[in-house]
């Protein structure tokens, strides 16, 4: 995974609450095998009409949206489905980081083992992004902090070891790798045997 | 967060599986017992061992099927098995090769135990309590029932299960759900879920472990156990659980993966352990009366929009999702649910598709035809529960009324393998999900008991199955 340090970017606003990963990403393309190509198929039912044409009225196909990085969603953005083609999916497509007040635990996992940031905020915070569409925000994942511009840092929560993974773009698999023995000695020492 | 030696049933499980404790720095690593897979969410994981040259550390713990893009067509024989679409063939092709390559168990088409993931582990007893169990799908939750810590995981997490059987984890906190009282006829572990998502929401437990309690919880046998854990994630929750006590043990007695005759008394002994204790404090517990619930349908685009059925839609609240949400499922504020006419009825997937919720549905369709119009499909969950249903004559009571047999799988729970409901087309459904295009592109679900779904299959509208008890 790319290492992610910082983003300034516009935002779209997807004015929508518990936004769920079918509409990410429709299960119909899940055959695939691979992880990329993703972005072609995200949001498509709401994207594309069933003629395969744009929607107009759907915020990404605004003139607006075109080249921001970062999603501004309604509360619980993520919920469902584990697939990780969600993340994915948004990733291809150019979406680095996600804001809402509420993220979904699968999805918030999926996410920061992909290099997609997942920014909580207050309500308050939340409710002014959302009526501001387009604005310019600079997320510092060292940090933790996103601003608005001209406004004062905003701290979000993201536990120290996915920040560090984020921000030196490390592959959690090889520090789990450095634990061989350790899970090797818990295997031999556990006093039942699954 | 207990002080002193007062622990939950999560706290217990979650402290017999550290290989190395959380630090502030570092998450806990927590070695998983059971890792279930399937076709849809593991390619992208082999690719990466691929990559990197890594075996399957544990291939005795791991357990995988093909359920999702499988088709469900009556067959003569599963030689005859076509899949639907390039994508799909593509998919089962690679879990063949996969599982072949790194030496890994599959439950394929030959098998007599294939079969939805989440209701073959527990029906092999190889779901049991005080385990660690994993798989690619977030209604893993399911085998929480059985007093696992059980949860979904993304592709990224498969491939570190199947590389060191460990997970990278932060505790969750924990919410205790108290049903209380006892359910009218009627009434079945379903309507209670969706009541539980109804009044917590979609998102209330989300970065917590549900632990399912009370009188009503204890009365449930295992296969509805089994449809409550199954929804904890439609809840926001990645697992819900229940104690395990003399219901759970008496269903894994004798299963081809529970313990042996040798080890069956120790590990009951670890299992009679389990359950919190009394003194044990949740971070958050909410409380269920169950005395006056009815059954329940959904009548929006998430599960958490829910009703007792013969109460109206409720008004548009001013929030411009919920307005959309009625526009796609077309349906007016105000008026009840029962007016309006189904043309689909779904009886399957990982919520309810056991041998109960087969014979729940066939006793109201008994000797009755379903309504002009209404297309009804069956979809047992297993091969195992197909054989058995075969065998009380189930197949038979569906199919005289008019419905269709099917082989298993997950159906039209998720439309991936051709099981679709046409654009614009009213389901009646006993999956988990009402989203927007779940089971179909334009597709607009119910969320139903499967006593409501055959109901509503004989009326050809939604109906209270309690006048067919």
């Amino acid at each position: 995974m790319d290492a992610v340090r910082k983003i300034r970017s516009c935002t779209t606003v997807l004015p929508k609450s518990d936004v769920d990963t079918d509409q990410i990403i429709p299960a119909r393309f899940l055959t695939t095998t691979s992880r990329e190509g993703l972005g072609a198929r995200l949001f498509n039912d709401w994207r594309f009409r069933p003629d395969g044409t744009e929607n107009p009225e759907f915020v990404l196909n605004k003139a607006d949206s075109k080249g921001c990085e970062v999603l501004v969603a309604g509360h619980n953005f993520g919920c469902g489905s584990s697939r990780e083609h969600a993340p994915w999916a948004l990733l291809d497509y150019g979406i680095r980081a996600v804001i809402s007040t509420g993220i979904a635990d699968i999805f918030r996992s999926n996410s920061l083992k992909n290099g997609l940031v997942p920014v909580v905020i207050d309500r308050q915070t939340h409710d002014w992004l959302m009526s501001h569409p387009g604005i310019t925000v600079d997320i510092d994942v060292t940090n933790a902090t996103l601003t608005v511009a001209n406004g004062k840092a905003i701290d979000f929560p993201i536990d120290g070891f996915s920040r560090y993974c984020l921000i030196e773009g490390i592959d959690q698999l090889g520090f789990l790798k450095k634990h061989d023995e350790a899970i090797r000695q818990f295997e031999e020492t556990r006093p039942w045997t699954p | 967060m207990n002080a002193g030696n007062s622990r939950t049933l999560f706290e217990k499980v979650w402290a017999d599986h550290i290989v190395m404790a959380e630090t502030a720095d570092t998450p806990a690593i927590l070695y998983i017992d059971l890792h279930l897979i399937h076709e849809v969410t593991t390619p992208q994981a082999f690719t990466l061992l691929r990559e990197k040259a890594l075996p399957v550390r544990r291939p005795d713990l791991t357990l995988g099927t093909m359920d999702h893009s499988t088709p469900t067509t009556p067959v003569r024989s599963f030689k005859d098995l076509a899949v639907v679409g390039e994508g799909a063939a593509n998919q089962v092709a690679k879990m063949q090769d996969n599982c072949r390559d790194f030496g890994l168990e599959l439950f394929g088409f030959d098998s007599d135990y294939r079969g939805i993931v989440h209701v073959i582990g527990p029906e092999l007893g190889a779901t049991q309590p005080g385990k660690t169990i994993v798989c690619g799908d977030s209604h893993t939750s399911t085998h929480g029932a059985f007093g696992a810590l059980a949860f979904g995981i993304g592709t990224t997490e498969v491939g570190h299960v199947l590389a060191t059987q460990c997970l990278l984890q932060r505790k969750s906190k924990t919410l205790a759900i108290n049903v209380s009282g006892k359910l009218q006829a009627g009434v079945t572990a379903k309507d209670v879920i969706l009541a539980i998502i109804g009044e917590i929401g979609v998102g209330g437990g989300t970065g917590h472990i549900i632990e399912f309690r009370g009188q009503v919880i204890s009365a449930m046998d295992m296969e509805a156990r089994m449809t409550i854990c199954n929804m904890s994630i439609e809840a926001g929750a990645r697992a819900g659980m229940i104690a395990p006590d003399d219901t759970t043990i008496e269903y894994l007695k004798g299963r081809p993966r529970s313990p042996d005759r040798t080890d069956w008394d120790d590990a009951v002994r670890r299992w009679r352990a389990l359950p919190s204790d009394a003194d044990a404090v949740f971070d958050n517990s909410v409380d269920i009366r169950a005395g006056t619930l009815e059954p329940m349908v959904t009548f929006g685009t998430n599960p958490g929009m829910v009703v007792p059925i013969n109460d109206p839609v409720p008004e548009a609240n001013g929030d411009p999702g919920f307005r959309k949400a009625l526009d796609y499922m077309r349906l007016s504020p105000g008026k009840p649910l029962t007016e309006s006419p189904v043309d689909i009825v779904f009886v399957g997937s990982c919520t309810n598709s056991r041998l109960s919720d087969l014979r729940q549905a066939a006793d109201i369709v008994r000797g009755r035809k379903i309504a002009p119009g209404v297309t009804m499909l069956v979809v047992p969950g297993s091969q195992q529960i197909k054989h058995e249903a075969e065998s009380l004559g189930l197949h038979k009571v569906f199919e005289s009324a008019g419905a269709e047999w099917r082989e298993s799988g997950c159906s039209m729970c998720i439309g991936m393998n051709g099981d679709t409901v046409p654009s614009g087309r009213l389901s009646v459904s006993t999956s988990n999900r009402n989203f927007e295009g779940r089971q179909g592109i334009g597709a607009r679900t119910i969320l139903a008991s499967p006593l409501t779904a055959a109901a509503s299959a004989i009326e050809g509208r939604v109906a209270d199955p309690r006048r067919y008890l």
